[in-house]
């Protein structure tokens, strides 16, 4: 057993990884180590070869290969240590990390901790499609990894379940390599992924979007040979009689993430069953008392910089946090916290931070059910309005931010977050 | 033209116990399987159960093979290293009326010689199984579970440890008598032996009629199953079973503990026209999910991981109210022809029972002679997942390939999926990595080790990404290089 002892411990070096590292190292934490299982740093960035990184937060246009970079070198150039090819086994709320790579197991006490493990692809089961069982079915990122990794080619008449950023990235970058696309299956009314990927991926190369529709069964015994799809009713509900068999030996799913959070659950972090990552407050700190967490095991974002910009922070509150612990042993005085919820309403489907443990300036985060037009976002405590703003027109795809300031009244025990129509 | 004193047909877990028990003799055997691994058939998809025998009818072949096969299974686990946990089984009455049918089945068990029966109900019933919904249950302690694919693999090593040989992708395509031999054509080549076991499974009546007229009809019955994630294993302790339904000699849709800590739901049962037809459907996984959560209310769809299905080999028609017994003799108008047909649950805990008795109907004709070096004992499946961290520490510094985890879910290391690829059937699909080291059978199904397992086949195993396999023979992952190199 090798014993380590470090400030802050980040779980995963993917983009919030890296991000929230480097912004703990500034702000001021001495060893700050990355731990990852893969032998590279930056997660699912390498296998993301288009463009379109970093615009929101540099302002300069990057493809994944290359915003990847751009943080591996900061973290180097600053102190920040990348343990690569290394698994955490567990960690407990004690911030004690058990860990294995090929040198051996670990034993490491982290005076904070940060959560970064990203998310993972739903699968074919997580949907329940039915039919025979044979190759070709892929997600669509592993079909990513294997052939911007890998040079592998998966298949050649390819079908899309689900219009995910993903699935449609994918569209095109098989398109591009000659494989034919015979369209992108989605069951919601509308595109899941973001408008300016269905314009560049799908629309500019023609190929064609099933709304409404989903993949209802798969044949092939060995490879794939033909999938059926059908339209949906409202209830998402497959309508019988439009039937529609289309052969391919590709089918590519693009079905969902889901935030990673085993590690946490078993370390006992609530989780929120909305976002499906772990319940935080203003600072990205967990129900755990020094474990935060960041990325795509906090929430799934649709696109790096937003995310990379939250890690920061809550790389910045793991670093807060290892200074004002010491303080407050030295000064062995402990303030009982006021804990106030956040409950989303009428068309929210999650807001971040889930509490609220001090008061003043606080950024919201949330995601609306569905595209709606000219409504107004409404912050509210015991039906009384406190914060109120106009939105022009809101989509799931997108994250959506607002800041809010709460002064400090002990009555309010809750906050709810609602969309009205306009 | 190779000849052989016996030729078995089919690798699944019939074949793979009889080519076992034969290795302890100085005979030559031979198995085909036309699979691309053993336990390519209802072998790897059944519930893994070894039955105790309460649900077979009294005096028949099931009933006294399940015994003896139950009565065995210890003995060969600890022979093989074969996982095997006695957790026992409750069948539930989930109301009044159903107590009647308890008893009933209670004492089919007795006269089967099952031992340790009981009912339970009450707080002792609640203390053994709290999560779950009944009023009154037959506590069956002699029921265990294992991994039948596990069991079919070991088997089939532990044989050509002993030499048997086992040609996998290979189908028989013919079968002929002449004189005192037969011949056995297949897409690898053309062989000769003695005797021939016809272990085909499903497959059983097309290779009879290869050589006779078949007195037997095949019903292909499938049966679905849904797999539930590991965070659900402590909902329940040992296996739970409803009461079956009697006519049709279906156990009904119940939920088995797996060894690696997964659910099992189902299997449905749906009498089907094609034999391969494996598919799974909407309509019976629902059914499947809520017939379990009748049982287990805490049950959620979220926790689903797979669903497969499987087919039973049935010799009764649906309509028949009778269930056909197994057949297991030599046919009476081809000497020598060994045929083992019908094999459905609980054939897996039969199978040992069978081997034996396969053997000695060998032993008719051709002089068994015991080896003398014959080697029982199977190494332990190192896992290193379960490991003492000392034990851990030990092996990375031994080989540090031991030290890298290549499925997350199921934390499976780059020595264990190497040491997988190794076997000695040289069966590396992905499948094969996976029913021997679990790489790819968790909750991501693929997603995170996928990559890696084919980079270990190429690099370790200069395999070709052109003939890597899912399972099948026909089932090619890849269509090769997306920017190819000359002679790529």
């Amino acid at each position: 057993m090798i014993e380590k002892t470090v400030d802050i411990a980040v779980i995963g070096g993917g983009p919030a990884g890296l991000a929230s590292a480097i912004s703990a190292k500034e702000s001021g934490a001495k060893e700050v180590i990355v731990f990852d299982r893969n032998s590279w740093s930056g997660g699912i960035l390498p296998q993301c070869i288009h463009d379109g990184f970093g615009v929101e937060e540099t302002g300069l246009l990057m493809t994944g290969p290359e915003y990847a970079e751009k943080y591996i070198k900061m973290a180097k150039k600053i102190g920040v240590k990348l343990l690569n090819e290394t698994l955490i086994i567990s960690f407990n709320k004690k911030r004690e990390i058990k860990a294995l790579n090929k040198k051996g197991i670990y034993k490491i006490k982290a005076k904070a901790i940060v959560l970064a493990m990203g998310c993972r692809e739903k699968t074919r089961w997580n949907v329940m499609i039915p039919g025979d069982r044979p190759s070709g079915i892929y997600t669509a990122g592993v079909a990513q990894a294997l052939i911007n990794l890998y040079n592998i080619l998966p298949g050649r008449n390819v079908l899309i379940l689900g219009s995910g950023d993903v699935g449609l990235i994918m569209a095109r970058r098989l398109k591009l390599e000659g494989a034919n696309i015979l369209g992108v299956v989605e069951i919601l009314p509308y595109p899941s992924g973001l408008p300016r990927n269905v314009v560049q991926c799908l629309d500019d190369y023609e190929i064609p979007l099933f709304l409404k529709h989903t993949v209802t069964s798969i044949v092939g015994k060995g490879r794939l040979k033909q999938v059926t799809i059908s339209q949906v009713n409202d209830n998402l509900v497959p309508i019988s009689g439009t039937e529609k068999k289309i052969e391919c030996d590709t089918l590519l799913l693009s079905v969902g993430l889901n935030p990673e959070n085993e590690l946490s659950k078993v370390a006992g972090i609530k989780i929120d069953n909305r976002t499906n990552g772990p319940i935080v407050n203003q600072d990205f700190e967990t129900t755990i008392s020094g474990i935060f967490a960041c990325g795509n095991c906090l929430q799934v974002y649709d696109n790096v910089d937003l995310l990379s910009m939250d890690a920061k922070k809550a790389g910045k509150s793991a670093a807060k946090f290892i200074f004002s612990h010491k303080n407050r042993k030295k000064i062995q005085l402990k303030k009982k916290q006021t804990i106030l919820h956040i409950i989303p309403r009428n068309g929210i489907s999650y807001v971040i931070p889930q509490r609220i443990s001090k008061f003043g300036d606080i950024q919201l985060t949330f995601r609306v059910k569905k595209p709606r037009g000219l409504s107004n976002l409404c912050v509210s405590s015991n039906d009384k309005t406190i914060f109120e703003k106009e939105l022009l027109c809101s989509n799931p795809a997108n994250i959506n931010k607002v800041n809010i300031s709460i002064s400090k009244v002990t009555s309010i025990k809750q906050l709810e977050v609602k969309l009205n129509d306009r | 033209m190779f000849n052989f004193h016996v030729a078995i047909i089919g690798g699944g877990v019939i074949g793979s116990a009889i080519a076992r028990e034969l290795s302890k003799y100085k005979i030559n055997v031979i198995v085909f399987e036309m699979g691309s691994d053993v336990a390519s058939g209802a072998s790897k998809a059944n519930s893994g159960v070894v039955h105790s025998g309460i649900n077979s009818a009294e005096f028949s072949l099931k009933a006294r093979f399940c015994v003896e096969g139950n009565k065995m299974f210890q003995h060969l686990a600890d022979e093989l290293n074969l996982p095997l946990k006695w957790i026992g089984k409750l069948v539930i009455a989930k109301n009044d009326e159903e107590i009647n049918k308890l008893e009933r089945l209670k004492n089919v068990g007795l006269k089967n010689g099952v031992t340790g029966l009981k009912l339970v109900r009450g707080t002792e019933l609640k203390k053994q199984e709290p999560h779950i919904s009944c009023v009154s249950g037959l506590w069956v302690p002699t029921a265990g579970i294992t991994l039948p694919y596990q069991f079919t693999i070991i088997l089939a090593e532990n044989s050509i440890e002993n030499d048997i040989k086992f040609l996998l992708e290979t189908k028989v395509k013919g079968l002929k008598k002449i004189n005192d031999h037969f011949q056995i054509e297949t897409n690898k080549g053309n062989f000769q032996s003695d005797i021939v076991i016809n272990a085909a499974g499903l497959n059983c009546r097309e290779i009879v009629s290869m050589i006779e007229e078949p007195d037997f009809n095949v019903y292909p019955c499938r049966g679905e199953y849904l797999v539930i994630d590991k965070n659900y294993s402590s909902l329940i302790n040992s296996m739970i079973y409803p009461i079956p339904v009697e006519e049709h000699g279906f156990l009904g849709i119940h939920i088995t503990p797996t060894i690696e800590g997964n659910l099992l739901l189902g299997p449905s049962a749906e009498y089907i026209n094609n034999l391969n037809d494996k598919k799974t459907t909407k309509e019976k996984m629902n059914i499947i999910f809520s017939e379990a959560k009748e049982i287990i209310p805490f049950l959620s769809k979220k926790a689903i991981i797979n669903a497969y299905a499987g087919i039973r080999c049935k010799l009764s028609p649906p309509e028949s109210n009778k269930q056909a017994d197994y057949i297991v003799e030599e046919s009476k108008k081809t000497p020598g022809f060994i045929n083992l047909v019908g094999i459905e649950s609980p054939g897996l805990t039969a199978a040992p029972a069978i081997a034996i008795e396969v053997s000695n109907i060998v032993s008719k004709s051709i002089e068994l002679k015991q080896k003398n070096k014959f080697k029982y004992k199977c190494n332990k499946r190192i896992r290193f997942s379960e490991m003492p961290t000392k034990e851990q520490s030990a092996l990375i510094k031994k080989d540090n390939r031991w030290g890298r985890i290549v499925c997350r879910c199921e934390n499976v290391t780059e020595a264990e999926v190497i040491k997988a690829l190794s076997n000695p059937l040289e069966a590396q699909t992905l499948s094969s990595v996976k029913y021997r080291c679990r790489a790819g059978m968790g909750r991501c199904q693929g997603g995170f080790c996928t990559q890696h397992i084919v980079r270990i086949m190429e690099k370790n195993f200069n395999l070709d990404i052109k003939n890597m396999k899912l399972k099948s023979p026909d089932s090619k992952l890849f269509y090769g290089r997306v920017r190819g190199k000359k002679g790529d």
